[in-house]
């Protein structure tokens, strides 16, 4: 098809048909249409330029043949008159090897003086004008081209060059281009085959992985050919958008379960009560205290709900745009002294260890809140008399806040699921708490590209979260002076 | 006190005007934003509280903004289902003095607007803080019990201090883990309960009487006996 594309008419059809016919509006043949006409465009433009300048050349160089050849007979003539004219016409013709110069002198009457055409052609009445003539010389049938030149006294002269071979060359030239046309347009056709395989096979790839995830399998992902081209880069984005998708509803499947069985158990707790504190309460004080019962379940509720959507906030990654320098001294001292009180009360010592200068980049809120939790958790989990260690320090390039207790730790079977949501291992079933605390912990170490371990401090556990010292790649701060400048642009940012 | 509320739920907004007049107070009562600007800008209150998202056209925000920019400078109180910490940061840009989130207690919503209105008539700085017996200078930072001195921790002092500027109103555990230590999350154990308790032990267990109460489902309130 690509062949007729060469045709204007031919042309016009085509795109009228991309319009209406569904079969031919495609992305890649529109694609393998295109390169085929810009092919050909070029390769037309190509010919046609070789055309003109060799065959143009051609005519060129006769025409100034022509012109010197005439100058210098006029020359001749002023200098000798009529007799020097025509003797030096006969020694040019005896000169001539190729046999293609072509003179004629006439005189007022129009009768031949000189030259070796015999007679005046009577098409050349223009003096100046290079005129393309049949001739016969030499009984064989020629061509021509001709130039008349007039000269005092009703003189006449006719200078030419028999131009056969150039029409036979011209001929050579236009069949050897027109064939090479043929194969340009053959090669443009099988490279807009070629292009459009191509741009289907990779389309067809990535939109047979979207077709599936529509069809609700969200595992298929795009196969990389592993050559590291644009494509592959393509299919790689997509793969990363497709994970995170995946995560994302991940999630949201895990909350909606979570939902249906943690929240609905003090719903159901608090509605119970409810209902058989008005059929069944017998005085006012019966009734007053279920229903504070009932309003504390809700709480317990509200207090869920609060930390699944600061979960999901947090997760959503809103939250960098509060992202300001936060010195981890003074926060850690903060925490400690909070929490010293309660652990003191509970027997347990708590104790910091943290140097003088440690700064990130973070969200001093979410940083809290999870350093918060962590030593809740090791509080909640500790028996009198043991300790609690809240250590930060710099490591190649990282952050490590680490939580440690000496209480009963995580069995290693369940370390990994700890953090999932309103996971509650053995152990927790019969302490108070929501199963959101270290996931909030892990979403808060996402939050600022780090991770949370859990680890065994043989006895107790270890909560270790990892974050990066300096900013992340993607947050583009340079140095140490711009990167102040731009943590105060950012917390301004964050109170728009 | 006169208490504004703009609140478009009739029944939250029919539970907290019962509480506020069983509180005493006087309330006035808008359930849209337009009511809500004109009564705000032609009467004079002592506190509004405001629902963030109000039908007829004109939204908390939007409301209190209007307000501040005619120079009415009535203390605000945010009411929102919005919890997110952006949310609670655009709402106090736009002027306003505090936020709760719903669903709330009425002891919680209580407190934080009778804490408003104080805040907004002890203008000037003090120097010296009085109930009862105790006495606390805010210059020397000393505290002083029946002319007894009474050592505390710099955070001890600050927990005292928030307390005996709200002295007579009731401060909730959020209202002291905000004011106190500026931390704006729900601590799992009781860290709060555990400070006061610590408190008590230098302020009221050496004398006869407690001024640090304990008020049952809402928080303490420090008053002389």
């Amino acid at each position: 098809m690509s062949v007729c594309l060469f045709r204007f008419g031919a042309l016009t059809t085509v795109s009228w048909q991309l319009k209406t016919d569904p079969m031919l509006r495609s992305a890649s043949l529109r694609f393998a249409a295109l390169f085929g006409i810009v092919f050909a465009l070029s390769a037309m433009a190509f010919v046609g330029f070789l055309w003109f300048s060799t065959a143009g050349l051609l005519d060129r160089q006769v025409e100034a043949a022509i012109s010197a050849d005439a100058q210098g007979l006029v020359e001749r003539w002023s200098e000798g008159g009529i007799p020097a004219l025509l003797l030096t016409i006969q020694e040019r013709m005896n000169e001539n090897v190729d046999d293609d110069a072509i003179y004629e002198v006439t005189d007022p009457l129009g009768t031949t003086v000189g030259g070796n055409m015999g007679r005046w052609p009577a098409a050349v009445t223009t003096p100046g004008m290079f005129y393309e003539l049949m001739v016969v010389r030499a009984d064989t049938r020629s061509l021509a081209e001709v130039r008349r030149y007039d000269l005092p006294g009703g003189f006449r002269l006719l200078v030419g060059r028999d131009v056969r071979g150039r029409v036979e060359l011209r001929h050579l030239l236009t069949n050897a281009l027109f064939s090479s046309m043929l194969v340009i347009t053959g090669l443009g056709a099988v490279g807009a085959v070629v292009i459009r395989n191509l741009f289907r096979r990779m389309v067809a790839e990535v939109s047979a992985t979207a077709d599936a995830i529509a069809g609700g399998d969200l595992t298929p992902r795009v196969r990389r050919s592993g050559r590291g081209d644009e494509f592959d880069r393509m299919a790689e984005s997509i793969n990363t958008m497709l994970e995170r998708i995946a995560r994302l509803m991940d999630g949201v499947r895990q909350v909606s379960n979570a939902i249906a069985h943690d929240l609905r158990t003090p719903i159901t707790r608090a509605r119970a009560r409810l209902e058989d504190a008005a059929t069944h309460a017998r005085s006012e004080p019966e009734l007053r205290a279920a229903v504070e019962r009932a309003v504390s379940d809700l709480d317990g509720v509200t207090a869920v709900f609060q930390a699944l959507m600061r979960i999901a906030e947090i997760e959503v990654g809103a939250r960098r745009s509060a992202f300001a320098d936060v010195d981890l001294g003074p926060l850690l001292a903060d925490l400690t002294e909070l929490y010293g009180a309660v652990a003191e009360e509970n027997g347990l010592t708590l104790t910091l260890s943290v140097p003088d200068t440690l700064t990130i980049l973070g969200d001093r809120d979410m940083l809290q809140q999870a350093l918060a939790n962590l030593l809740d958790n090791a509080i909640k989990f500790s028996s009198p008399g043991g300790s609690i260690r809240l250590e930060a320090a710099l490591f190649d390039r990282h952050v490590r806040i680490s939580v440690t207790d000496r209480g009963p730790g995580i069995p290693e079977a369940d370390r990994n699921r700890a953090t999932e949501r309103f996971f509650r291992g053995e152990q927790a079933r019969n302490t108070p708490g929501s199963g959101l605390g270290l996931a909030l912990v892990q979403a808060v170490a996402a939050l600022h590209e780090g991770s949370l371990l859990l680890s065994d401090a043989a006895p107790g556990l270890r909560a270790t979260i990892t974050l990066p010292a300096m900013p992340g790649p993607h947050m583009k701060i340079p140095s140490s002076a711009p990167h102040q400048m731009e943590s105060a642009a950012m917390a301004h940012a964050a109170h728009r | 006190m006169r208490i504004l509320l703009v609140e478009d739920d009739p029944t939250v907004a029919g539970f907290v005007v019962k509480g506020l007049r069983e509180a005493g107070h006087v309330v006035e009562h808008a359930d849209n934003g337009r009511d809500g600007l004109f009564m705000a800008a032609s009467e004079v209150f002592d506190t509004i509280i405001l629902d963030r998202m109000l039908p007829g056209g004109i939204d908390g925000i939007r409301l209190l903004e209007t307000l501040r920019s005619q120079n009415n400078a009535t203390p605000v109180l945010l009411l929102s289902a919005l919890a997110q910490v952006d949310e609670r940061v655009a709402g106090l840009k736009a002027g306003g003095d505090d936020y709760l989130t719903k669903p709330f207690a009425f002891s919680e919503l209580l407190a934080r607007v009778e804490a408003l209105t104080r805040r907004g008539k002890s203008e000037g700085p003090q120097t010296k803080l009085v109930v009862g017996d105790l006495e606390m200078d805010l210059l020397s930072r000393t505290v002083r019990r029946a002319a007894q001195k009474i050592d505390l921790q710099p955070r001890e002092f600050r927990l005292l201090e928030y307390l005996m500027r709200h002295a007579g109103q009731v401060v909730t555990r959020t209202m002291l883990l905000e004011g106190v230590w500026d931390y704006h999350f729900d601590p799992q154990t009781n860290v709060i309960d555990v400070h006061v308790s610590r408190l008590r032990q230098k302020i009221d267990k050496p004398f006869s009487t407690s001024l640090i109460h304990t008020i049952r489902n809402a928080g303490y309130m420090l008053r002389p006996e």
